[in-house]
């Protein structure tokens, strides 16, 4: 059992295509970057995720065309609270690439990709759904596991695993 | 679940159209699946699935259990391929961990994993063809199947909800026929393909209902997320088992079939040769199976034996510790995929450090397929939308969770 110390330095990881990619659009929408357990995050400014995604998935060499999945994790109560996960793969490369959006407990929001990949649709109507995250420019944001009149949004860590009820 | 009553996205748009309502009881839909259809007369014009019905929070479950007491709840998740969601789990805690999985439990994992991935085509394949009306064809796949149902209850004790990989490698080592009744069943298995697709394959009337049918293009496929043999039918080679190999498939020889159509007749192609192609990998597995443990030496992660609780000491306060106080796993997070039957199964696994997992997210291969349905049925007749449904192999286990 030995881990490796995870790599947060952008210099050192700057030869990965994603990273690459976006350091030669614009430096400044990297927040930060982390390569632990052999798979490589980059936590991206939040006003241009779609542009970034939109980006990733038109490179010439190494085109991230595929959105594999898409979710959230609530840092309650930390600040900000939640964090909105995209995992993206190149097909034809096959390579990985894990972008993040941190975005803030109070009316949280952010620029729906559903323009980039279709396929984000429904990845970002449970995520609507389950955690309350509104995402600007979605075709039909509703709820999608959870009946219309539910309250709340069950993955939340505030609320209780039994439920309000 | 989204709109119990009339959907205001789906509103009569002309006098010749109307609104149909199919499922969530309808036979063809494979569960509880309901599929909002606007037609006029026989032609769809449009179609919205509405999915949700069987949404059990498995994982907002996950949060509240050890990360050993999750496997049994993956199992819930895809009921077909139990075997898959295990292992794409166990993987994930394991990466998590840094752990050293020994060969024979990967290989074991390997062989019951493609077993799976045959009973789980079986059961789509018969149920696929009894929607479109080959009735035959049912009653000879759910006979394979109930020897594959066999064996996982010979190694397992369960028929259906296995649970038997475990953070670390598997539970128990096989019985000792175990491998005997495994060749037994690959020898004659080919010959059972054969039998499948002298129903099949070469039959019109099952070609007129299926080629031309529900067709996809590979760009439309890519973008809407479609995984496995969607994906593949439409022309896209990629197979995560060969191209980012997991639990040691490098070790072993397949070809991926790939179709260009596109259509409902070239995924049928797609998975019946999928079918040969798991039981060449369960023969190469049954042939270079290596001896040697089946748990990983870490102690303080995996159960110790019976018989060394009963006369150790050390290994009774493991025991011990492990159920009542868990194990705890390095803070981090993890995006594990392997090649489930119906395409790229994902668990996102994030740790705090606690014994707890923080957040377990299982990406679904059957709801991102499900998007490709309106671009599937849309302009075609409301016979065709039983097709494609049954085309892209969907369990609604897994997409509600």
């Amino acid at each position: 059992m030995t881990l490796a110390p995870p790599i947060t330095a952008v210099e050192q990881v700057k030869s990965h295509p994603a990273i690459a990619r976006l350091l030669a659009w614009n430096p400044a929408v990297i927040e930060a970057v982390k390569f632990d357990r052999d798979e490589m995050s980059v936590v991206v400014e939040r006003s241009a995720i779609r542009e970034a995604c939109a980006l990733l998935r038109d490179d010439a060499d190494c085109p991230f065309n595929y959105l594999s999945d898409l979710t959230c994790v609530d840092w309650y109560p930390a600040e900000p609270r939640f964090e909105v996960i995209y995992h993206l793969l190149s097909i034809p490369n096959k390579e990985r690439v894990r972008l993040k959006v941190r975005l803030s407990g109070d009316s949280p929001a952010v620029e729906s990709v559903t323009s980039v990949w279709p396929g984000a649709n429904y990845f970002e109507r449970e995520v609507f759904d389950l955690f309350g995250i509104r995402f600007s420019g979605h075709p039909y944001l509703r709820r999608i596991q959870m009946p219309e009149n539910w309250e709340g949004h069950p993955l939340r860590k505030d609320y209780p695993v039994e439920g309000y009820r | 679940m989204a709109h119990l009553s009339p959907t205001p996205a789906l509103e009569p748009g002309q006098d010749r159209t109307m609104i149909l309502n199919m499922g969530p009881q309808h036979p063809s839909t494979h569960g509880v699946l309901r599929v909002i259809l606007e037609i006029d007369g026989e032609n769809v014009v449009r179609l919205m699935p509405d999915v949700g019905f069987l949404h059990t929070g498995i994982e907002k479950t996950c949060e509240a259990k050890f990360y050993q007491q999750v496997v049994p709840l993956t199992d819930r998740i895809d009921y077909l391929c139990p075997m898959t969601n295990n292992l794409c789990y166990v993987l994930a805690v394991e990466k998590l961990l840094g752990l050293e999985i020994p060969p024979r439990a990967q290989w074991l994992r390997v062989l019951l994993n493609e077993l799976t991935r045959i009973n789980s085509h079986l059961v789509w394949l018969g149920t696929h063809a009894m929607d479109i009306g080959a009735l035959t064809v049912f009653l000879y796949c759910f006979r394979e199947r109930e020897e594959i149902l066999r064996l996982f209850e010979a190694i397992s004790g369960q028929r259906m909800m296995t649970s038997y990989f475990r953070i670390g490698g598997v539970a128990l080592e096989p019985p000792l026929d175990f491998f005997d009744r495994v060749r037994q069943f690959a020898d004659g298995f080919d010959a059972k393909v054969d039998e499948y697709e002298n129903l099949l394959t070469s039959n019109p009337i099952w070609g007129m209902r299926t080629k031309g049918v529900a067709r996809i293009t590979a760009e439309d496929a890519v973008a809407l997320g479609a995984s496995g043999p969607t994906l593949r039918g439409s022309g896209v080679d990629i197979d995560l088992r060969r191209d980012m190999p997991y639990t040691g498939y490098e070790n072993f020889k397949f070809k991926v079939p790939v179709r260009t159509e596109g259509d409902v007749y070239a995924r049928y192609l797609c998975r019946v040769e999928e079918l040969r192609e798991s039981n060449s990998i369960v023969k190469q597995a049954l042939d270079g199976m290596p001896e040697g443990p089946i748990k990983a030496d870490a102690p303080k992660i995996v159960l110790p034996d019976r018989e060394k609780m009963k006369t150790q000491m050390e290994a009774l306060i493991h025991h011990f510790k492990i159920i009542t106080e868990g194990f705890a796993v390095p803070a981090g997070e993890v995006y594990q995929a392997v090649e489930s039957p119906r395409g790229e199964m994902g668990y996102y696994v994030v740790s705090d450090g606690g014994p707890k997992p923080y957040r377990v997210h299982m990406r679904s291969a059957c709801l991102a397929n499900m998007q490709t349905l309106p671009k599937m049925c849309e302009g075609r007749l409301l016979a065709d939308v039983v097709a494609a449904i049954g085309s892209i192999d969907i369990v609604l286990g897994e997409i509600d969770r």
